[in-house]
């Protein structure tokens, strides 16, 4: 039986405000541990939550971002449970009246397909602490330094069918998130994390199969490695004639597998209620126009605009768009040279980003700066020199050897245009290998690449092949 | 009428994390049943159009700036506490595995 | 001098005839000789006592002084006092030093106020009788057989044996007016918001609120005084401005209408305190208001919703009780389900644990909407009733509690009889209107309250009728036998 996967996807996003979501202690990260829980972030006794407004702020940017509707009025409930890095004994979250409701990104595939993810709701909360596992004599031990930092939690529909498609929702809305400079997404310190709920169905069904939830997944390649082994997971159980069990799964990166943490049955009752210490959050027209009027171009927008304006394909202007210093290179680059938008694209997504990823450095460090790719194009563009020479200059100005001319200057690696020295070379060429045009002249005309290549390889890459070609064809045929 | 049984309050209990000694819970549920059936007086009236009233007050909620005024008082905290170690809270070994909620 | 009122102390600290040492030094001996008889303080704070007189002296000496300057008082233990034990009335706390300081105590202590200790209570402030108290039931100076009431029955019992001036109270479904009413006081429970929440422990965060408990109408308006205002730590409490409680004391009652609800008069009032609220109606129209027969027909719902409520509420908040951070931690714990079960199930009382469970009950799953959602529902009914009984009375009069105080012992077995006590109490609550109960008479010895209850923020309004009656009364100036 043929399957498919229906997944959807709850992103953690911790908001980068100063101060705590329901505290005035700070969220630096990496501090000694407990020294930035007070008395609040403790749960001790008598204390009372306040909420911080910047954490409102940046909730209703990323709902206007993700094109949510901000509910005028939310609500802050408890979800109740027992665990020791929840030091009140419930999380301060967002249930039946969330801040932003519906919503939806646009993802673009390698293929360079487009499409729409539908988002549920977008709610405030505040994360819990840390259980640290290590041996403190047989304990736990604890640190309450994150409890209370804001976090978004950012609910899917169950709109995507692989893994593929999972991960390229995740980095746009990674991507997101970092345009709006509501969170620095790191997830490594765990500011970016997400749960995936996975199912799979015979092809053609419209019920949705049982779902499992992964949890613990703290990177792009995780999800993919995670949803595809869980992918596998529930469609051998299928095929033996088993059932899949609705129950949170934790994946392992070490062994590349899920495995269960609890099922439905022993799942909590989260006895959730508004928090009687908060108040609705009212929020009213003259609020969210503020924050629409400071927000920053879309990654969305951005990639309308480099098709429409650059002529650039889906693929290399969604790549650009997601990517705010790759953006940035790019616009920097097309100021210097105009008409060659396409070029410079197709330069940034090849040499430049593979170097980048070779040295593992940010776009802004790279050596090679616009002005520089902006003239190395032009100079290809005026036939000085070929595509293939523009490698070697290219790789030149990343070992900072010069600027382009100069570079070009110094190696010697100016296109020879001059038709009587080329003739001159060919005419050799000829002579020394009659086998090959015996061939030519009976037929085989694929063999002028032969020549092509012999006389590349005798101007070391400097002549034109176009020009090259042309001479060649005329000569041959002679 | 609810009636809750010996069943029903160990579940409770342990949704609430009391212990509850077993010669106890016979009492506790007479007293809850009692209880639960002098509140299902509320049932007596129709609310179908009512909204729920969570606050006394009717008004939005105060917001904050976002500043940071705490200091670090993890050592008066922790003199609070019943075991702590390298300024953690120290618990029996969490045998669940690695959640983030 | 230890039955004076708060206003001739501060006159004579002020003309320098006692000092603050001394003042205090009576109070604290008064404690020391009597306190066995009640068992009204769980801590003493003699030593800081005496610290902070001297400073009053230093301050009346400089005139830095407020009207409270100099005067003691006693809070109910559920206040968080910095470096001072605050225990809830619980095991689980009784090892609690708070390591900050509430809101309402700091002002107080900034208004110069002297604290001789803090006052035993019904564990978590859960009950109507005092008898919840890990440290012990409080006797009622009235009558030592009986209860003073509850939660606030410490503060009620220290104040009527005149043990301290004033004392702090609060309030979530009766517990500063039904002990004010056991123990001949006058206690007010403020409109919700308007004394800061913040370091009072919570037990229903959407219906307590702190207050005064006095032996007069003037003495709480006082201290209400410099009780109440705005609090940035709290996002409930409310930014309408404080009024000088003091100064509408003297305010004839010509013209106030008052609202008699039909449904308070009912067949729980015993004839003992019925009389006695008659008594006061006459007294209030001799004074020139007018009385008028109200409805508030979802009263009888109060109690059922409440009892849905605060459990409710009361399951979450006391959740952060689990003997990792703070507070008791049962011995060598199995495993970390162990060492919360047992912790809890150690340290809380039966009560406690109780409402805990009702609480639990009634907010899980499958449950919520019939329970929590419906009581939810019932109390915006109550709040309806009394918005439209204020467009016809200035304010409503009631009995405080069906009977006086009760013996102790006698219903700690059955909790629904315990619960009937807050019947006319509990709706000012859920409503989260200002109410305050004030001394009526005796009836075989014991006590009386009478209610009031007022539109939000009309305290001053409470405070002046009953500061009226106490002009042409003096039952408020009884002093108990033996004190």
């Amino acid at each position: 039986m043929e399957f498919e996967t229906v997944i959807g996807l709850e992103v953690h996003v911790q908001l980068a405000t100063k101060s705590k979501l329901f505290s005035a202690a700070a969220t630096t990260f990496g501090a000694e541990p407990n020294t930035q829980a007070c008395a609040i972030d403790l749960g001790m006794p008598g204390v009372l939550p306040v909420t911080n407004k910047e954490a409102i702020r940046m909730a209703v940017k990323l709902g206007l971002g993700i094109d949510g509707e901000i509910n005028y009025e939310s609500v802050f409930a408890r979800k109740n449970y027992f665990y020791p890095d929840l030091p009140k004994g419930y999380q301060i979250s967002q249930y039946e009246l969330p801040i932003v409701k519906g919503g939806h990104l646009d993802i673009y595939l390698e293929d360079g397909t487009k499409k729409t993810i539908g988002i549920t709701r977008a709610h405030l909360e505040e994360d819990a602490g840390k259980s640290l596992h290590e041996d403190f004599h047989g304990m736990t031990g604890i640190d309450l330094n994150r409890a209370s930092t804001p976090l978004v939690e950012v609910v899917s529909e169950p709109d995507m069918r692989s893994a593929e498609e999972a991960v390229a929702y995740l980095k746009t809305l990674h991507t997101l998130v970092r345009h709006l400079e509501i969170s620095d997404a790191n997830m490594q310190e765990g500011s970016f994390r997400c749960d995936a709920n996975v199912s799979v169905r015979p092809r053609g069904e419209t019920k949705l199969g049982t779902r499992t939830e992964i949890k613990n997944i703290n990177s792009f390649r995780f999800v993919e490695k995670a949803i595809n082994y869980e992918v596998e997971r529930q469609i051998n159980v299928l095929n033996n004639g088993d059932k899949i069990t609705q129950e949170t799964r934790l994946y392992d990166s070490e062994k590349n597998e899920t495995r269960s943490m609890r099922s439905k049955e022993e799942a909590e009752d989260y006895r959730y209620f508004p928090d009687p210490d908060l108040l609705p959050i009212i929020i009213d027209d003259l609020f969210i126009d503020a924050i629409r009027d400071t927000l920053p171009e879309l990654p969305q927008q951005k990639f309308q605009r480099f098709q429409q304006e650059y002529k650039l394909p889906a693929y290399e202007a969604n790549t650009l768009a997601n990517n705010i210093e790759l953006a940035k290179y790019f616009e920097d680059t097309v100021r210097h040279a105009k008409n060659s938008a396409k070029s410079i694209a197709n330069w940034m997504l090849g040499e430049l980003t593979a170097h980048i990823n070779r040295d593992n450095l940010e776009t802004i460090a790279c050596p090679v700066k616009p002005q520089h790719l902006a003239m190395l194009i032009k100079r290809i563009e005026d036939n000085t020199i070929s595509g293939k020479i523009a490698k070697t200059v290219f790789e030149a100005l990343w070992n900072k050897e010069g600027e382009v001319d100069e570079i070009i200057a110094n190696k010697g690696l100016k296109q020879i245009t001059d038709n009587t020295e080329i003739e001159k070379i060919i005419d050799t060429i000829i002579k020394n290998n009659p086998k090959q045009v015996e061939q030519f002249k009976t037929g085989n005309e694929k063999i002028i690449g032969y020549f092509i290549g012999q006389v590349m390889q005798t101007t070391q890459g400097k002549a034109n092949p176009k020009q090259v070609n042309d001479i060649l064809q005329t000569k041959l045929k002679d | 009428m609810t009636t809750l049984s010996e069943q029903d309050i160990r579940k409770i209990a342990h949704l609430a994390r009391l212990q509850i000694p077993k010669d106890e819970l016979k009492v506790h549920g007479e007293n809850l049943t009692k209880i639960l059936n002098f509140v299902e007086a509320i049932n007596t009236v129709d609310t179908s159009d009512i909204k729920p009233m969570a606050h006394p007050q009717n008004l939005a909620q105060r917001l904050r700036e976002d500043e940071v005024i705490e200091t670090n008082q993890r050592e008066l905290f922790q003199k609070l506490a019943p075991l702590t170690e390298a300024g953690l809270y120290l618990v029996p070994k969490v045998i669940n595995n690695t959640e983030e909620e | 001098m230890h039955t004076k009122s708060i206003k001739e102390l501060s006159k004579l600290l002020h003309k320098k005839t006692i000092s603050c040492v001394e003042l205090t030094k009576i109070f604290l001996e008064r404690m020391e000789k009597y306190d066995s008889k009640l068992n009204s303080f769980i801590t003493v704070t003699d030593e800081l006592a005496l610290i902070q007189a001297k400073n009053a002296d230093k301050r009346i000496a400089e005139n830095k002084t407020t009207p409270l300057t100099g005067i003691p008082i006693a809070h109910k233990d559920l206040f968080c006092t910095k470096d001072i034990k605050t225990s809830c009335g619980s095991k689980i706390l009784d090892n609690f030093i708070s390591p900050y300081e509430a809101t309402m105590t700091n002002k107080l202590k900034q208004a110069g106020m002297i604290l001789l200790g803090k006052t035993n209570m019904d564990e978590f402030a859960m009950g109507s009788s005092n008898e919840n108290s890990f440290y012990g039931h409080v006797c009622n100076p009235w009558n030592l057989q009986n209860v003073p009431g509850g939660s606030s029955g410490g503060s009620a019992a220290a104040v009527a044996a005149y043990l301290t001036p004033v004392a702090t109270g609060t309030d979530t479904g009766g517990s500063i007016r039904q002990p004010a009413s056991y123990c001949n006081l006058t206690g007010i429970k403020p409109t919700y918001g308007r004394i800061s929440r913040f370091g009072m422990v919570a037990f229903a965060s959407s219906l307590d609120q702190a207050g005064p408990m006095a032996t007069s109408a003037e003495d709480a308006a006082i201290l209400l005084n410099h009780m109440s205002g705005f609090d940035v730590q709290d996002s409930t409490s409310m930014q309408e401005p404080v009024l000088d409680y003091t100064a509408t004391l003297n305010n004839s009652l010509k013209g106030v209408t008052i609202g008699l609800p039909k449904e308070y008069f009912d067949e729980n009032l015993t004839t003992g305190v019925a009389v006695k609220i008659d008594n006061v109606l006459t007294e209030l129209e001799r004074l020139g208001a007018k009385l008028k027969e109200i409805t508030l027909p979802h009263s009888k719902l109060s109690a059922p919703a409440y009892y849905i409520i605060a459990p409710a509420e009361c399951s979450s908040n006391l959740a952060r009780f689990d003997g990792v951070r703070y507070g008791y931690r049962c011995k060598n714990p199995l495993d970390l389900e162990d060492l919360y079960a047992r912790s809890r199930g150690e340290g809380f009382g039966d009560e406690v644990k109780r409402r805990i469970m009702v609480g639990t009950y009634a907010l899980s799953s499958g449950y919520y909407d019939a329970y929590y959602l419906k009581a939810q529902k019932i109390r915006r009914l109550i709040a309806d009733d009394f918005k439209r009984a204020y467009e016809d009375v200035d304010i409503i009069l009631s009995p405080t509690t069906p009977t006086p105080s009760f013996a102790i012992g006698n219903s700690s077995q059955t909790p629904i009889e315990m619960y009937l006590n807050d019947i006319y109490t509990i709706p000012a609550n859920l409503a989260g209107l200002p109410a305050l109960s004030m001394p009526a008479g005796f009836t075989e010895g014991l006590p009386i309250g009478v209610q009031l209850i007022g539109n939000y923020f009309k305290e001053a309004n409470l405070l002046n009728i009953a500061h009226q009656y106490q002009q042409v009364t003096d039952w408020h100036q009884q002093i108990p036998e033996g004190f």
